[in-house]
């Protein structure tokens, strides 16, 4: 019944085709938002692993972001480590640190899982404001140098760092795509409907969980790492417990369980925040405003009031078919 | 020794402020599970909402009194129009009350500017007392006996009268309340008041001695989180051990460890969740 010009996977399409062919005719400026919205988006879409399909709420997931841009930060400007050192450094970095929360936190569901992983959280954070030796605390780490991958492009210049995020960003969104439609992200689905059940059917729910934990850490950190070589700076705003809730409006703005809502949302807060600030300096104000406004008129996320929509349409169209 | 004597009381005035600011919290989330973003939002407005007064009056103690039920009836507000309808969604609440926060955190610099601000104490609460080559400042030990005679007076209350009993009972397991006709609906928006009081005398007294400061809210916010965490939700005891051990840990820690002082307390707050996911003495 659905109107097929207005169908799901056409609008992808479009979009996509619009993310490849626009951008060398794009200003300056809205490249620059269109290229940290593909890095935002890779982190909204981790963090949904754990929070759409799982259904855990995390308070922490900036830490995971922290971890693999501070790895850039300090293998590049301290050792000279290139891309291919730091990429799965940071990585790695994150998925050992995620191994190690996922088995504290995990212990809890609810409110005390998002209190677990704010605690844990902090204590990634209290490194990067405090360990001045090693971070440098509050000044963060700056001319961080863009990498150097061999290309006849270089991505110091915006439009080929451009591509080069909207691929980091492909490649994430496929496998993660991959993930959720597996028998494993299955399970991950039937474990937020109801956990009890998914036991009973003999499921390993907690190794399920766990698996889905790291995961979604790996991606975030993977995010940090491109958000560093993007940004040519790290700091302890990249990982404090704000910028967590930030990435959690963005998946709930979005639509929770879908890889393509959190994308969605990424986009739109990095739009906001940037257009806004442009325009007043009380966008503050305005963030508040859109976190209060999304719980209040879109609890399920854009993706969900269009899916809803729909199915309403559709059932009145059904109806004066008769 | 004297670095040791100093040190501990420091962290235990700290813990102390501390207490004022996550009691409150901890009620809120024992009886309503509602996780508010927004309690360092209170602790700062209600420094702001203090100093402001105290500019125009002059008197320390209504200053405390005008700031706090002020913030009181913000937080009423916001529970009733908001909060109340979003139980049992975590995300929902903290998403809300993150957008309150960040409001709050705005106005805040519109109506009271960027600049530090101390509140100025009452002659009597300066100085310090001298004892050998060891000096204990007047106000911290004001702090101390604020948060100690609040701790008494909600112990009592809790334990000693009717309404304390409906709370626990509340907290304990809110349907059978409701059944036996204790009004939860009223309970919990006195305890939501209550929270929002406390965390506003908390921030009126540390305005006195770590000042009144854009981002203080977002400062102390996750050190009223642990407190909570680690003394378990809804227990009163949970928080006043919990602030006390949070004090002393990060007072220690900055003065031993100063480049892993965070790591030293919330690392071993997050071993004790390991051991204990509800917290000392929270129950499940």
């Amino acid at each position: 019944m659905r109107s097929a010009l207005f169908s799901g996977p056409r609008v992808v399409v479009i979009v996509f085709l619009l993310l490849l062919i626009l951008p060398p005719f794009l200003s300056s400026f809205l490249l620059t938002l269109l290229t940290q919205a593909l890095i935002y988006a890779i982190l909204a879409m981790s963090l949904d692993i754990i929070l759409g399909y799982t259904g855990l709420a995390s308070l922490g997931h900036a830490a995971y972001f922290g971890l693999g841009a501070y790895s850039v930060g300090i293998l590049s400007t301290r050792y000279g480590a290139g891309f291919w050192i730091a990429l799965p450094a940071g990585v790695l970095l994150a998925v050992a640190v995620a191994a190690i929360f996922g088995l504290v936190a995990l212990r809890a569901t609810g409110v005390y899982f998002l209190m677990i992983t704010l605690a844990l959280g902090m204590v990634v954070w209290g490194l990067a404001h405090r360990w001045v030796t090693m971070t440098q605390g509050d000044n963060g780490i700056s001319a961080i140098p863009r990498p150097d991958l061999g290309l006849p492009w270089s991505l110091a210049h915006s439009i080929p760092f451009y591509y080069f995020a909207l691929a980091g960003f492909l490649i994430t969104f496929w496998i993660l795509r991959v993930i959720v439609r597996s028998p494993f992200g299955q399970t991950l689905v039937g474990i937020r409907e109801s956990e009890s059940r998914m036991r009973t059917l003999g499921y390993h729910v907690w190794l399920h969980k766990y698996i889905g934990f790291i995961i979604a850490g790996g991606f975030g950190g993977f995010a940090g790492v491109l958000w560093a070589y993007y940004n040519g700076f790290v700091s302890p705003v990249d990982l404090q417990l704000a910028t967590s809730v930030e990435v959690l409006l963005m998946v709930a703005l979005g639509g929770r369980g879908t890889l393509l809502g959190p994308a969605l949302g990424a986009a739109i807060i990095v739009f906001l925040k940037n257009l806004v600030s442009v325009y007043t300096h009380r966008w503050l104000l305005i963030l508040g405003a859109v976190y209060i406004l999304t719980i209040v008129y879109a609890p399920e996320g854009i993706l969900g009031a269009v899916k809803q929509w729909t199915r309403r349409a559709n059932s009145r169209l059904l109806r004066s078919e008769v | 020794m004297e670095f040791w004597v100093t040190q501990t009381f420091n962290g235990i005035s700290y813990g102390a402020l501390l207490f004022l600011l996550a009691g409150g919290l901890s009620l809120i989330f024992g009886m309503m599970r509602i996780v508010n973003m927004t309690h360092g939002s209170y602790y700062l407005l209600g420094g702001y909402v203090a100093l402001t007064v105290i500019w125009k009056t002059g008197y320390f103690a209504l200053a405390i009194l005008a700031g706090a039920l002020a913030i009181a009836l913000i937080g009423v507000g916001e529970w009733n129009a908001f909060l109340k309808r979003l139980s049992g969604q975590e995300l929902g609440q903290v998403l809300t009350t993150m957008g309150f926060a960040l409001i709050f955190q705005d106005l805040a610099l519109i109506i009271w500017g960027g600049d530090p601000y101390t509140i100025p104490v009452p002659r009597f609460l300066s100085g310090a007392y001298q004892i050998g080559q060891l000096y204990f400042p007047v106000y911290r030990i004001f702090i101390i006996t604020v948060a100690a005679a609040v701790a008494l007076i909600l112990w009592l209350v809790l334990e000693k009268t009717r309404v304390g009993a409906m709370m626990r009972a509340t907290v304990d397991d809110p349907e059978m309340a409701r059944g036996v006709g204790i009004n939860v609906h009223g309970i919990s928006m006195v305890v939501f008041a209550l929270g929002a009081f406390l965390a506003a005398v908390a921030g009126v007294v540390a305005g006195g001695f770590v000042g009144v400061y854009p981002g203080a809210d977002f400062e102390i916010l996750p050190y009223a989180f642990v407190v909570v965490i680690v003394g378990g939700m809804g227990s009163l005891k949970g928080a006043l051990i919990g602030s006390l051990l949070v004090g002393l840990l990060d007072n220690f820690g900055k003065a031993l460890f100063p480049e892993l002082s965070y790591f030293t307390l919330f690392a071993p707050m997050a071993a004790i969740l390991a051991v204990r996911p509800t917290g000392l003495y929270g129950r499940v």
